[in-house]
């Protein structure tokens, strides 16, 4: 019963309780998206960075490689020599080395020129059909498969560079030949192929348009700088052949010290470590979350505020209401108790709405970050700890703001309230 | 059955009260009447526990109030005693029925809706039942009162002023309901109270200076 009156009351001032709700509810729900997108953030960069010591690629800013080469979000710095890199692919402290060629990509998903050791290294499964054996013939992310309906047997065209807009390669079409099992890793998103595939691609165009394909590397020199060179014929097949980066597994930690500073001195390329450089970017990152965390906290302060104001401005109106209810037998604890049940109340309501408001805008979030970056986030994952923590935050808000009010009117002196009526 | 005796009370050195003693049977009436600041009101919190006083005993039903610890006082004061005060408080959130069954659910833990219903049937009040206490009139707001401090068959009712914001008419109607309810029920009925109109109502009547 007294939650009854509890209850009501919570809803009898509305004004005072939409305030309260409204900032409730947007600092839980800035709160609990921050949460799931650092753990889903760090997540999904973790477990594509298992296996991978160093990354070989053109000079540049390493953390731009690590992102092109490891997470396919940003552009590549550049191309390397084929040649050059596989004097460092084959010397024996390398476990296993995974060659990477970008160039094309088709409705904006990357096309990525590597070998079979790219599903061995981030062990990935084939859900349906198999490797792709000959050239042209792509496996595609299970993603990719669900997004855009890709069946084994289909074919496409690609469209040159990173974005959909590019000129359509119609000269050569793909061929779906296996779907990849979902990994929650970057695969899921990523067309694979062979190297020759992206190779013989290019060079039909260039035989073909020379002069236009000249003009199209001059306006994304980054992307597919390998045109540049390629009119003279090769006697090497993989002379003056181009890729974008190796990704390498090393067997032994003095290499892993050395190579980053051994190979820029000695060539062209770089060796980025794909744990120094995101543990780099966690850090940015982090900056940024936890000035939105605190922002978040604070605003759930002022609603705490708006609790104790809400609460102490009805207490003159209300000490007849409390006197009332001491005449009829209720105890001071009782009176304690209502006050402190309509905070929590407040608090629950405003909570759960957060949380709901959060996964809506993760929802939302979700869907733009993986038209811009192909990286989805699951707004229905329930962190039950760090939320149950939120919640209970929640509810201490309530209960430090709802103190002084409830012991107020606990402490109400019935007999002078009734005789100054 | 209500009786005191001896009992004084002063809210500071230089203001002090000597009661005289009351005994006050059930299904009786008695008016205390009296001019501002001779203590109607104080008495009145005295006999109904939110006081205590200086010296001298309260008794209600056999039961020495002043042995009472705080919780058990609040208890006692639930089930015993009946209280109407001079303005009606409500609480504005819940319906009048409600109103009525809260102190039921205060007192005894349970839901008295069927009696509550009856009651306020008898009150007049039935059409009213589900309306906010803020939407009647005064005179049926004090009935809500009158309601209320019935349903759970008090041993005493006490009224501080039932009929000042009343009336000729309604305050006679109240009077006499009061005094008819308390004989019903078989409660002592003491009505604190500075309206002339009701000295010619009832036999008993004490005169505080």
């Amino acid at each position: 019963m007294i939650s009854k009156i509890a209850w009501k009351n919570t809803w009898f001032k509305p004004l005072n309780t939409f305030l309260s709700i409204i900032l409730l509810t947007a600092s839980v729900s800035i709160i609990s998206i921050l949460i799931l997108l650092q753990k889903q953030f760090e997540e999904k960069f973790s477990s594509s960075m298992d296996n991978i010591d160093l990354v070989l690629g053109a000079k540049g800013s390493p953390l731009q490689l690590i992102l092109s080469s490891v997470y396919q979000i940003d552009a590549p710095p550049g191309n390397i020599s084929y040649t050059e890199a596989e004097a460092w692919m084959n010397k024996p402290m390398v476990e296993s080395a995974v060659p990477l060629a970008y160039g094309d990509n088709y409705l904006g998903y990357k096309i990525v020129g590597t070998t079979e050791n790219y599903t061995k290294h981030f062990d990935l499964k084939i859900q349906q059909g198999n490797l792709f054996a000959k050239d042209f013939e792509v496996v595609v992310g299970s993603n990719i498969a669900a997004n855009i309906g890709l069946k084994i047997g289909d074919t496409f065209f690609g469209t040159h560079g990173d974005v959909e807009e590019g000129e359509v390669h119609d000269h050569h079409a793909y061929k779906v030949v296996g779907i990849l099992v979902p990994s929650g890793k970057v695969a899921d998103q990523l067309i694979l192929t062979n190297i020759a595939s992206v190779w013989h691609m290019h060079d039909h165009e260039h035989k073909g348009h020379a002069e236009e394909a000249h003009n199209h590397s001059a306006e994304e020199p980054h992307v597919h700088t390998e045109g540049e060179e390629h009119h003279h014929e090769e006697v090497n097949p993989h002379e003056g052949k181009e890729i974008t980066a190796v990704l390498l597994k090393l067997r032994n930690n003095m290499a892993k010290m050395t190579w980053p500073r051994i190979i820029p001195q000695n060539t062209e390329m770089q060796a980025a470590s794909p744990a120094l450089e995101v543990n780099r970017l966690f850090a940015l990152f982090g900056v940024g979350i936890s000035a939105l965390t605190y922002l978040a906290y604070g605003i759930m302060f002022i609603s705490g505020i708006s609790i104790f104001v809400a609460l102490y401005n009805t207490l003159k109106e209300r000490r007849y209401e409390f006197a009332l209810l001491r005449i009829t037998g209720a105890t001071k604890f009782q009176l304690l108790w209502l006050v402190l049940l309509e905070s929590i109340f407040l608090c629950t309501i405003g909570f759960i709405l957060g949380i709901v408001f959060g996964r809506i805008g993760l929802y939302f979030l979700s869907v733009s970050s993986q038209e811009e970056f192909k990286m989805a986030f699951d707004p229905f994952e329930f962190l039950w700890k760090e939320e149950g923590m939120l919640f209970v935050a929640t509810l201490a808000v309530g209960i430090v703001a709802a103190i002084i009010p409830a012991i107020k009117a606990y402490s109400l002196n019935i007999s002078k309230t009734l005789a100054n009526a | 059955m209500i009786k005191t005796q001896n009992v004084t009370f002063s809210y500071s050195a230089t203001q002090k009260f000597h009661f005289p003693d009351i005994d006050c049977p059930n299904g009786q009436t008695l008016l205390v009447t009296g001019n501002s600041g001779t203590g109607k009101t104080t008495l009145l919190h005295l006999l109904g526990g939110l006081l205590q006083p200086t010296a001298g005993n309260i008794t209600i039903n056999n039961q020495d109030i002043l042995q009472l610890n705080a919780a058990k006082l609040d208890a006692f004061r639930g089930q015993s005693i009946g209280m109407i005060l001079q303005k009606s408080f409500f609480i504005e959130a819940l319906s009048v029925l409600d109103n009525v069954v809260l102190a039921s659910w205060i007192a005894k833990k349970s839901k008295a809706k069927e009696k509550a219903l009856s009651i306020l049937d008898n009150l007049g009040l039935k059409d009213h039942v589900h309306k906010l206490p803020s939407q009647l009139s005064i005179g049926q707001q004090q009935r809500v009162n009158i309601a209320r401090a019935l349903i759970n068959n008090p041993s005493v009712i006490l009224a501080d002023e039932p009929t000042s914001s009343l009336d000729d008419e309604n305050a006679l109607i109240v009077a006499r309901l009061l005094s008819d309810l308390a004989k019903e029920y078989q409660s002592s009925l003491i009505i604190v109270t500075h309206d002339q109109r009701l000295k010619s109502l009832f036999n008993h009547q004490i005169t505080l200076s």
